[in-house]
């Protein structure tokens, strides 16, 4: 659909336009009459009306749990819906795998670590761990990487050195700690090793995370990605997939590649 | 006993001689080395508490400081109680931990040099630390006997299986009200899941913790608090609510040796987890488990392993056997350490694609079988979690059927389902909605379990056996696993872990964290606490 197509629509219940819902909640108070009166006025100032209590059920000492069918008159309009796009498509295991296995043909290698004096490892691992996060495996578990952890408190030079003996693709560094700037301080030494040590073609991907990143400072930091709060393996599996593949193989091939001379 | 499945006996006592044979080199491995945090967990025994200004436990200090003079492989009881002799520490008291933190707290400043005793030195060292080490041991008697009093005066839950809930808002205060609500729910077991990361951390953050990632610090203080509190909770509710934390990560014998010592009552504890999904060293991972699993052995606390995991990465019916062959090996290495067949809840998942034709019958194969092959384990059955979505309606029936296979199948501690397991962490109501789902399941079917006999022959039969062959054929690889002598004595074991047999994740044995605190063991190692746990065997 495209975007000017003006198209009102409303919930449906069981007929075109009735605009029916269905909510549950619960509310910190016992169950009985008032309860139920509150959690008819809970529902009414949502915008539901008329508002039916199905179901009222006391939990432990003082909460109730409510389940709510009712009304709204509220309209939407499809010409009006905003969603934010990522710049890059978020991919599936099986995508992810299969696009390195057929357009990289090899396995693309990650390096990860946290620099400086940082020792909490929880981003760092949450994203490269099989264990994962928010039920996400980790970029361990997807078959066509190749991860190297390098854990807590490592110097950006064994990073450069690393990255280099490994023939990374890209390079992941977590930063938690951010007393007196030491984050930004740590991500600038870092990105600058990485533009010393190597060609700007055969530098790998620099990407940093952390919670505390501004997601729009990779010019200021010298990297090429800033992952924030919330991020997933997936978000960074399909973002490395982007940059390093499907972004590299649009018709500005004419440079043959020079990832480590893997171009056959 | 009667057999549902009419499993071959002869290929059963294949499949438990070829996992012996496959676990002993581990265990020959384990018995040999030695590694920091085991020896942190003796100076535990002994009573060091406390950490140094930067959160640094005394413990860690003090291994570091002897590991540093002498090394790790003769232990560090005897450095440590020479030092204590030299330095006129030693006192009479039964608890050593005052003097000992005091030592720690000299080493830390660099003020004591260790060395190894030798002669009327080393037998005066041996005896003083076996005295210190031995009454941690005693305290953690005292607390199995008191929960025995207490089971004993107030009873278990009155039904099979167990209800375990899990509880985690990352502040150990949040935490008791909401274990309390649990249990008054009809929660019979209160899990407190960890932060995340904790188990890579190489030591135990001290005191009360109010903030975690996910979850809430393992600490000896945060295990007091909510032992006392479901104290309170089971006295009010007639029935002993049983609490479970986690001993795995490179704290692992620390860990276990805490809960001993605070009367937990449950604690996971897999035997490749670590090695696996934390990327730990794999003998670090078997020599810190032996040691956790003799602690958890006397301190009569049910370890639950944990091959739910591997069903969140692999196929749940083609891995089905990987399952098995990780069930066997977890009660072979758990048998070695002493722990006895009522402490062994042994895990397992229901994790099959909902949308594979006869995933439920398949379920209740799986299930079945792991009844059957350890009939006198409580198995630890824990509940779908990689096909959960966002559709919660679907999701509780999903956790409906969960259920059901955990009563037909008579399994012993039953992890209870959330609807909302891809959303948010549980909310009160769903606790509500999954307890009720629960309550309904057992109410209706309970007795189910005495009724159900899988036709002979029938298909449940035939998957079941079809699954032990497949194990029983992946044991005997591993076993038939050359290994690779110059790189390690762990036989074919580590060698199928270092060649990704186990999930698809591969971990060569000179890999992973926390290799660097392993150590192989020298001639006159001493380690009073192996020695007395041992020695009640």
């Amino acid at each position: 659909m495209t975007a000017t197509e003006k198209k009102i629509v409303r919930p449906y219940g069981d007929m075109t336009s009735d605009g029916m819902v269905q909510v549950s909640f619960t509310l910190p108070v016992p169950c009985d009459k008032r309860s139920e009166g509150a959690a008819v006025q809970l529902a009414t100032k949502m915008g539901i009306d008329p508002a039916m209590v199905v179901h009222a059920k006391q939990m432990g000492e003082g909460y109730t749990f409510f389940v709510v069918y009712g009304r709204v008159h509220h309209l939407v309009d499809m010409s009006q819906v905003v969603v934010a796009e990522r710049d890059f498509p978020l991919l599936g295991a099986k995508e992810i795998n299969t696009a390195i296995k057929q357009r990289l043909r090899r396995k693309l290698t990650v390096v990860g670590a946290c620099i400086g004096t940082d020792a909490h490892t929880v981003g760092i691992d949450a994203i490269l761990n099989v264990k994962g996060i928010a039920g996400e495996k980790g970029l361990e578990y997807y078959r066509e990487f190749r991860v190297v952890n390098l854990g807590a408190q490592v110097s950006v030079p064994d990073l450069v050195e690393r990255a280099r003996t490994e023939r990374a693709d890209a390079v992941l560094v977590s930063q938690v700690v951010t007393q007196r700037d030491a984050h930004l301080h740590n991500t600038k030494e870092m990105s600058a090793a990485f533009r010393e040590a190597f060609p700007a073609e055969r530098r790998p991907l620099l990407v940093v995370g952390g919670p505390r990143f501004d997601e729009l400072a990779t010019g200021e930091l010298g990297v090429d990605r800033i992952f924030g709060r919330g991020t997933t393996p997936r978000d960074v599996a399909s973002y490395l997939v982007h940059s390093l593949i499907s972004a590299k193989q649009l018709p500005s091939t004419h440079l043959p590649s020079k990832r480590h001379g893997a171009a056959a | 006993m009667t057999t549902k499945l009419d499993l071959d006996p002869t290929l059963v006592r294949r499949a438990r001689a070829l996992a012996a044979r496959a676990g002993q080199p581990v265990v020959d491995l384990a018995r040999s080395h030695t590694t920091a945090a085991v020896e942190r967990a003796v100076l535990r025994l002994a009573g060091i508490t406390g950490a140094d200004p930067d959160g640094i436990p005394w413990v860690n200090r003090l291994v570091d400081a002897v590991a540093g003079d002498v090394g790790l492989g003769y232990g560090v009881a005897l450095p440590v109680w020479h030092a204590l002799a030299r330095e006129g520490l030693e006192t009479e008291k039964p608890v050593g931990g005052a003097d000992v933190t005091l030592l720690a707290q000299k080493a830390a400043a660099g003020s004591i040099r260790f060395v190894l005793p030798t002669g009327r030195d080393a037998t005066a060292a041996t005896r003083a630390a076996r005295r210190a080490v031995g009454a941690g041991i005693k305290q953690i008697d005292r607390r199995r006997t008191e929960r025995e009093r207490l089971v004993k005066r107030l009873g278990n839950p009155k039904q099979r299986p167990w209800i375990y809930l899990i509880v985690a808002t990352g502040d150990i205060y949040e935490d008791i009200p909401q274990a309390q609500a649990a249990a008054r729910a009809g929660a019979d077991v209160i899990a407190v899941i960890r932060s995340t990361g904790q188990s890579l951390l190489d030591y135990v953050p001290e005191g009360a913790t109010r903030e975690g990632f996910a979850g809430t610090y393992a600490t000896q203080e945060n295990f007091r608090l909510m032992r006392a509190a479901l104290d309170e909770s089971s006295k009010e509710l007639g029935r002993y609510v049983r609490l479970t934390n986690y001993a795995s990560g490179l704290c692992m014998p620390e860990i276990a040796t805490l809960a001993g010592l605070e009367r937990l009552d449950m604690m996971l504890n897999d035997s490749m987890y670590g090695i696996l999904f934390r990327d730990i060293n794999p003998i670090r991972t078997f020599v810190d488990q032996r040691f956790s699993r003799q602690i958890h052995a006397r301190a009569g606390i049910i370890i639950n392993t944990g091959e739910d995991n591997y069903l969140t990465t692999a196929d749940a019916v083609e891995a089905a056997h990987t399952v098995t062959v990780s069930q066997l090996l977890n009660e072979y290495f758990a048998h070695e350490a002493g722990l006895a067949d009522w402490q062994l809840g042994i895990g397992h998942a229901f994790e099959i694609n909902p949308d594979l034709p006869e995933s439920f019958r398949l379920e209740l194969a799986h299930a079945l079988l792991a009844r059957e092959l350890f009939p006198d384990a409580p198995l630890k059955w824990m509940p779908p979690t990689k096909h959960m979505t966002g559709d919660v309606f679907r999701g509780n029936l999903l956790d409906g059927f969960f259920n059901l296979v955990g009563t037909m199948t008579g399994q012993g501690i039953l992890l209870v389902g959330m609807m909302t397991e891809a959303v948010a962490t549980p909310w009160l109501s769903d606790r509500d909605i999954a307890l009720q789902n629960v309550r309904y399941v057992l109410n209706a079917a309970g007795g189910l379990h005495e009724d159900f006999v899988p036709a002979p022959g029938g298909f449940i039969q035939r998957r079941a056996h079809q699954v032990l062959d497949e194990a029983i054929d992946l044991l005997e690889r591993i076993v038939d696993t050359e290994p690779d002598a110059r790189r390690h004595a762990g036989g074919g074991m580590l060698e199928a872990i270092a060649d990704g047999t186990f999930g698809i994740m591969k971990r060569p044995a000179t890999g992973g964290k926390g290799l660097d605190g392993v150590a192989r063991h020298e001639e006159g190692y001493c380690n009073p606490a192996t020695e007395i746990l041992e020695s009640a065997t």
